[in-house]
């Protein structure tokens, strides 16, 4: 009880593509000793139930955040320009589907 | 998976310190995330006090996911068939893998495992008081599926809501795994209660012993809930405790029909004017002994965790050194 438990066993984070056709997606993180291991223990902690058929993981220390604090600034300038989006712009009925 | 009483204070648990080391702005922005019913995530600032409640919770709830794999643990060896051996490894297997999901939400918010597993380790964590109770025949196997279960989902459902977004991520996992527990158990019972009489009552005597152990699980009267209003507030708990057990009571009165067993309340049944079951009173001192280590299994669970956990020192250790060698190696073929 006094042993170190996982203090020098790096965090990883686990992506599960769930099926072929489909993205890989960000299900959780674990701690693992090497890669190989953590690949392991990914299948166990997130595919008991066929959840997915490919998996990568990831060291969490390599992963660059953006961060919150900076929202505005890198996302709020999207906000006003609607005319990146189709139903900006009004086109007669009889075209139909465009 | 099991949850309950989250507002059960650890040892360490001291007062929550309104300690404000924020702007106010910061605050301000904080508290208009959670009147919108916005999410929080980790990176975001966050009251003191609210990280603290969640840490708390969390992890206390991950401890209960893993001392709850030792009550069923028990019987992996003696269950009747192999079909009912394979279930319940499943389940306990389902069981470890919600304490991974969980102290991972906890780790997010700055603990660390070690800090975690040190508090459980040493007993100033708390965990859920039902698995203090032991297990003693094969339907007590059953009977924590439909009503342990049962009250942990209740207790569950709600958190999927969570302010705390890798927490409510966690909780939509373990609710979508949870089903299966309590219908396994459910189901174990039906087929006892088709059997002999003497199954029959090892049944009953099941549902007798943890009935009243399982509506203590949702934790003390909301009267006397001192924290729950501010975890209301910060949409941590969604549902007050007492209305989470009346609406287990009304949900498991009707399955406890179907099975064909009693719940051992006199004071149990139905009142047309509020339209819910009236139950009786609480042994809530039984529950507060408990709490404080003193139930019948509190030394044993927490000494057979501290082993487990001992005993795999070595495996850590070489797993560790297995990895440093391969990238000593790796690093040597590439000079």
């Amino acid at each position: 009880m006094n042993t170190p438990a996982l203090k020098d066993w790096p965090l990883w984070e686990v992506f599960v593509r769930s099926k072929q056709g489909l993205e890989h997606k960000h299900c959780g993180s674990l701690h693992a000793a090497d890669a190989a291991q953590a690949l392991h223990m990914a299948r166990d902690v997130y595919t008991r139930r066929q959840e997915g058929v490919s998996i990568w993981v990831v060291p969490s220390v390599a992963i660059t955040a953006s961060n919150p604090d900076d929202k505005g600034e890198l996302f709020d300038p999207a906000a006003d320009k609607i005319y990146r989006h189709p139903t900006f712009y009004e086109i007669p009925e009889e075209v139909g589907h465009m | 998976m099991y949850t309950q009483a989250m507002d059960i204070p650890d040892d360490s648990g001291k007062k929550l310190a309104a300690v404000s080391n924020a702007t106010s702005e910061q605050e301000a922005a904080f508290e208009a995330r959670i009147d919108a019913d916005g999410r929080i995530e980790p990176q975001d600032w966050m009251p003191e006090a609210y990280r603290k409640t969640l840490v708390r919770q969390i992890s206390q709830h991950a401890h209960s996911e893993i001392v709850g794999m030792l009550p069923e643990g028990n019987w992996i060896s003696r269950a009747p068939s192999l079909k009912r051996k394979a279930i319940l490894i499943a389940k306990v297997q389902d069981e470890g893998g919600h304490g991974l999901y969980l102290y991972s939400a906890a780790e997010t918010l700055g603990t660390s495992r070690d800090q975690m597993l040190e508090g459980l380790h040493s007993g100033k964590a708390k965990y859920s008081s039902i698995f203090n109770y032991p297990t003693l025949n094969w339907a007590d196997v059953g009977v924590i599926g439909w009503l342990v279960d049962g009250a942990a989902i209740m207790n569950q459902v709600p958190l999927c809501r969570c302010s705390y977004g890798p927490y409510a991520r966690a909780m939509v996992r373990v609710c979508k795994e949870e089903s299966f527990h309590q219908r396994q158990g459910y189901e174990a019972l039906l087929v006892m209660m088709k059997g002999t009489d003497e199954q029959r009552a090892m049944v009953q005597d099941a549902v007798n012993r943890y009935w009243w152990k399982c509506l203590a699980m949702f934790g003390p009267p909301d009267a006397d809930s001192p924290h729950s209003a501010q975890g209301m507030r910060w949409g941590i708990k969604r549902i007050s405790n007492d209305d989470l057990r009346q609406k287990f009571i009304d949900a498991t009165v009707p399955q406890a029909k179907v099975l064909g067993v009693t719940l051992p309340d006199p004071d149990l049944k139905w009142n047309e004017a509020r339209g819910h079951y009236d139950y009786g009173q609480i042994d809530w001192a039984e529950f507060w002994n408990t709490v404080e280590g003193n139930g019948p299994c509190n030394k044993e669970r927490l000494a057979t965790r501290v082993k487990a956990h001992n005993d795999g020192q070595w495996v850590r250790d070489a797993a560790q050194a297995y990895a440093r060698k391969q990238k000593e190696r790796a690093l040597k073929e590439a000079a």
